[in-house]
């Protein structure tokens, strides 16, 4: 294991470098994972305003709060590995990492870990800058605060598994952005980042609930802002956790049969 | 006996190619209708390779090298046939097999770009899980071997093609492979860098007794490095022996070439003129010929200098793919 852990550590080194080299990109894609939360928060204060102070249950100054968390959520458990593959296969990068002798989702693991300790301390201070502007009402439930800590984690596991397995669909079909596509709408909707799930009719939060996307960002978000009882809390930790086994088991599935396909059609 | 470091028995390789005409009404009816058609990329090829051989794979763009080395390496599942390598199956990918393995190919990227290649080796040193002493002697040596001193700390991305190129080879050989998958190792570069390449490997196989396989478009790497080809044609193998067998058994010609005063008017008689400028005369000879028309030649013209020569090595595998023998 002393070996994996040398791999991790080398591979993270070699990201903070290769990041480093592209300080600009990094600050563009930060505006972009701001923009997109800073935007749902203003057509909903206005919302707000329009309806008298209130939506849902919601003020002006809670949608303020959920918005500035949702960019910290998000940057957490964020990965662009669906981009990458398809490049990886058409330009045959793949095969350099298929010769080494160690799983190359690890390398993928190791450069989100080291992307987030530069991403996330960075948005930290976005997310407290725009708090002067928006004025969020924040209610800090220490033992939420608490558990926020391993559910984000989780999080970041659950998507990073469900996104490494649809990353994988490069080996059947050159076209995969309508999948990525598909699933990032699907993840806008039932993961929170349009609005509060609370907000949607009935029905979509069932469905929303045997889906993994609530689990990604909704659940480490409501608990951060104190919105979760304990029972609720648990409840989120033991759908994170069987989803994540779910995702375990498909990541096994998916790279088998993807590297079997791989190897048939010409590496 | 020694066992030997590769066998390959009956290995088969087919691609199921999807095929259609160009147009609209073409792509339209594939929607419906595809049609596959199999290329066997390699065909039921058989060859042993002792420990520590540097054996050359020729054959044209096409013929099914590639394939072969990426079933050898483990990217590729052959579709029939069998590969065993230090006695390991390359297919399963086994962690010890990957481990003893390398495969070069000349346009490949495993540094990473934005950083120096000294930080790329380190990540290999992590990932091949070097012992710090052994990955530094070796680096030692591939670095002086190499002369890669200067570059080792410049961003790739900065790096000539062929600066580029070494490091790569270096990158690939940080963990001492005991077996070298070489695919056109010298693509793309000098005749000065190809030199050098050429004598590195030659002095690799010699220092870590490693076996070698190389296919190279280039005639000069095979004839420096290769005592024995291999020669596959349209995934089928035409050849395999030493490269002096090969010559002699497809050279049907030689060359003799003449230097007289002026070029003469009657030479068809000796043979096939090739070219004639100021009195040099290069003619083409069937081999068996090349005594008597040397003594004619003596004997007729008023020579200055003459010498025979067999043709170039290219020129003789051109003919092996052209020909087909048996």
């Amino acid at each position: 294991m002393n070996g994996l852990a040398g791999v991790y550590r080398q591979q993270m080194k070699t990201s903070f470098a290769a990041m480093l080299q592209y300080r600009a990109a990094l600050v563009i894609w930060l505006i972009s994972q701001v923009l997109d939360p800073v935007i749902y928060l203003i057509v909903w204060t206005t919302v707000t305003a329009a309806s008298g102070g209130e939506v849902g249950g919601y003020s002006r100054g809670d949608f303020a709060a959920y918005f500035l968390a949702l960019m910290l959520v998000n940057n957490i458990t964020y990965s662009w590995i669906m981009h990458e593959y398809e490049y990886r296969v058409r330009e045959g990068t793949l095969s350099a990492a298929l010769l080494r002798p160690v799983h190359p989702i690890h390398a993928d693991i190791a450069d989100n870990l080291s992307s987030k300790m530069i991403s996330t301390p960075m948005m930290l201070v976005l997310a407290i800058s725009l708090g002067f502007i928006f004025r969020p009402e924040i209610r800090l439930v220490p033992w939420a605060l608490a558990a926020f800590v391993p559910a984000v984690a989780l999080a970041f596991v659950l998507r990073f598994l469900i996104e490494w397995t649809l990353a994988l669909a490069a080996f059947w079909t050159t076209r995969v952005s309508a999948l990525n596509q598909t699933y990032y709408v699907a993840l806008l909707f039932l993961s929170g980042q349009v609005a509060p799930l609370s907000l949607f009719p009935g029905f979509v939060q069932a469905i929303g609930l045997a889906l993994p996307f609530r689990w990604m960002i909704a659940f480490p978000l409501d608990l951060l802002l104190g919105n979760l009882t304990v029972g609720e809390t648990l409840v989120g930790f033991g759908a994170q956790m069987a989803w994540i086994g779910v995702g375990l088991v498909l990541v096994r599935v998916a790279w088998r049969a993807g590297v079997r396909q791989y190897s048939a059609v010409g590496a | 006996m020694n066992t030997p470091a590769i066998r390959v028995h009956e290995l088969t390789k087919v691609y199921k190619v999807t095929e259609r005409e160009a147009g609209v009404a073409a792509s339209l009816r594939s929607l419906v209708r595809r049609k596959i058609e199999e290329v066997r990329a390699v065909d039921g090829i058989s060859f042993d390779l002792a420990p520590g051989e540097v054996v050359g794979f020729l054959g044209p763009n096409g013929a099914g090298k590639t394939t072969t080395l990426k079933m050898l390496s483990g990217l590729l599942h052959p579709t029939s046939g069998t590969a065993t390598v230090l006695g390991f199956t390359p297919a399963r990918r086994e962690r010890d097999y990957l481990r003893q393995i390398t495969l070069v190919m000349g346009q490949r990227n495993q540094l990473v770009w934005d950083i120096p290649a000294l930080d790329s080796f380190e990540l290999n040193r992590a990932v091949y899980r070097l012992p710090a002493a052994d990955y530094q002697r070796t680096l030692h040596e591939l670095t002086e071997l190499l002369e890669l001193g200067p570059l080792l700390k410049k961003p790739v991305r900065n790096l000539s093609l062929g600066e580029r190129m070494k490091c790569e080879i270096a990158a690939a050989l940080l963990h001492r492979p005991q077996m070298v998958f070489l695919d056109e190792p010298t693509i793309g570069l000098d005749v000065t860098m190809q030199r050098r390449i050429r004598s590195f490997f030659a002095d690799y196989n010699q220092r870590f007794g490693a076996t070698v396989l190389l296919t190279s478009h280039y005639m000069n790497d095979v004839e420096a490095l290769c005592k024995r080809v291999i020669v596959i044609h349209e995934g089928k193998l035409l050849f395999d022996g030493d490269l002096a067998a090969l010559l002699q058994r497809f050279s049907s010609h030689k060359t003799i070439v003449v230097q007289l005063e002026t070029c003469p008017e009657k030479l068809e008689g000796y043979g096939e003129v090739v070219s004639c400028e100021d009195g040099l005369v290069t003619l083409r000879v069937p081999k068996a010929e090349t005594p008597r028309t040397t003594a004619r030649l003596l004997a007729d013209l008023p020579v200055i200098d003459l010498t025979v020569e067999d043709p170039p090595i290219e020129e003789v595998i051109e003919r092996v793919f052209a020909q087909e023998p048996e």
